[in-house]
């Protein structure tokens, strides 16, 4: 990290503040904007980093959104996992306790349903366009193309057709890299 | 459609967390059995295995936390935390379901580097992080027959979630602007139709 390092954290805080807020249907739609904002714009990941990092907190228990504590770790060290983990969960976490108490006796008006009506299909939008973002460093690399185009299309058969568990295709996915046939 | 106060019909709740206590192990435990997500332990957790929630209560919690901002488990957990043990009960149990996993997915981030020379690390890295791109296409995939349901009609709702793909996955619009943008227009358009 070549940056001031303070500068680096507070705009990882100051960007991660922005993006609870926006983060509707779960900090992973936030994912094409993060690349954005810390490959694209400043550098401070590779692709590759940047896609490891989603995938080691794949491959980890807990909920998805500790990827953006791996971001930060992999960025800034302990204080960048601190930076982007407080970032994310703040204003998210005061909006939602102040909302649920608000919002449970008005949830059938009509307000609350324009609400949730028009931001599901943007919040479907986002979660392809995260697979998609996730997905095309492998697909645009010649010599790893067709062994991930092979595991992402059998990953997505599996979850619309049969009840495993993603546990188990997360497992399949290490054996078939690690045996090098992505 | 039960009301908020029929979590207190014994009814309907089989049993409920003696302390703040068993809240952030009952969700260390949960986090704990959740790869790739955690939203399948919780239900089966909350729901079948303590019964702190029953079905229906469980869903109107999940439909509630989707529309807030922030991460849909997440905001769950403060939720039901709050709803036990007001705001001691929301951090005891937001605490459970992040501070175990974070600390062994920062240990493996930080092993990660020592191996990131490693073809076979890099190769199971590479095979897990393709199942990932695919587990998220399939849940997008999956969700999008509830559109159907939607306020604004199909080819509408198609129309908003193709253009939010275009903005994000190609143009790389920042989300900020998406959101304000496109999301304003959606919200109207819902509203509009919501009045017939």
């Amino acid at each position: 990290m070549n940056d001031s390092s303070s500068s680096v954290l507070l705009g990882l805080f100051g960007h991660f503040l922005i993006l609870s807020m926006l983060a509707v249907g779960g900090a992973i739609t936030t994912v094409p904007d993060m690349h954005r904002y810390i490959v694209a714009e400043h550098h401070w990941l590779t692709d590759a980093q940047f896609t490891a990092s989603i995938a080691i907190a794949q491959a980890a228990p807990g909920p998805n959104v500790l990827f953006v504590a791996v971001l930060g770790w992999n960025v800034a060290g302990i204080l960048g996992a601190l930076a982007t983990m407080t970032g994310i969960l703040i204003p998210s976490t005061a909006l939602s306790l102040w909302a649920t108490r608000w919002g449970t006796q008005r949830r059938d008006t009509r307000g609350v349903r324009a609400f949730t009506a028009g931001l599901t299909p943007l919040t479907l939008g986002l979660l392809l366009s995260t697979g998609w973002v996730l997905a095309e460093p492998y697909l645009r690399d010649p010599s790893h193309r067709w062994g991930a185009l092979a595991l992402i299309v059998f990953t997505v058969g599996v979850m619309l057709r049969t009840r495993f568990s993603p546990i188990w295709l997360v497992a399949i996915g290490m054996l078939a890299g690690g045996l090098g046939w992505v | 459609m039960s009301a908020p106060s029929t979590l207190t019909d014994p009814l309907d709740v089989l049993a409920v967390p003696s302390s703040k206590r068993e809240l952030f192990i009952a969700f260390t435990s949960l986090s704990l059995q959740g790869f790739g997500g955690v939203l399948p332990v919780a239900q089966r957790v909350l729901v079948e295995q303590r019964r702190w929630l029953t079905r229906e209560q469980f869903v109107e919690m999940l439909a509630v936390s989707q529309v807030l901002p922030g991460p849909n488990v997440v905001n769950l957990a403060l939720m039901f935390g709050d709803r036990c043990f007001g705001l001691r009960g929301a951090f005891a149990a937001l605490a459970g379901m992040l501070l175990a996993p974070m600390i062994i997915v920062l240990a493996l981030t930080a092993l990660y580097g020592h191996y990131a020379d490693n073809a076979v690390v890099t190769g199971a890295l590479r095979g897990m992080g393709a199942v990932a791109a695919g587990l998220i296409l399939s849940t997008g995939l999956k969700l999008l027959s509830t559109l159907k349901r939607n306020a604004m009609g199909l080819p509408l709702c198609l129309g908003f979630g193709a253009a939010t793909i275009l903005a994000t996955a190609w143009l790389r619009l920042p989300l900020v602007w998406v959101i304000l943008g496109l999301g304003s227009v959606a919200i109207a358009v819902a509203w509009a139709r919501l009045r017939r």
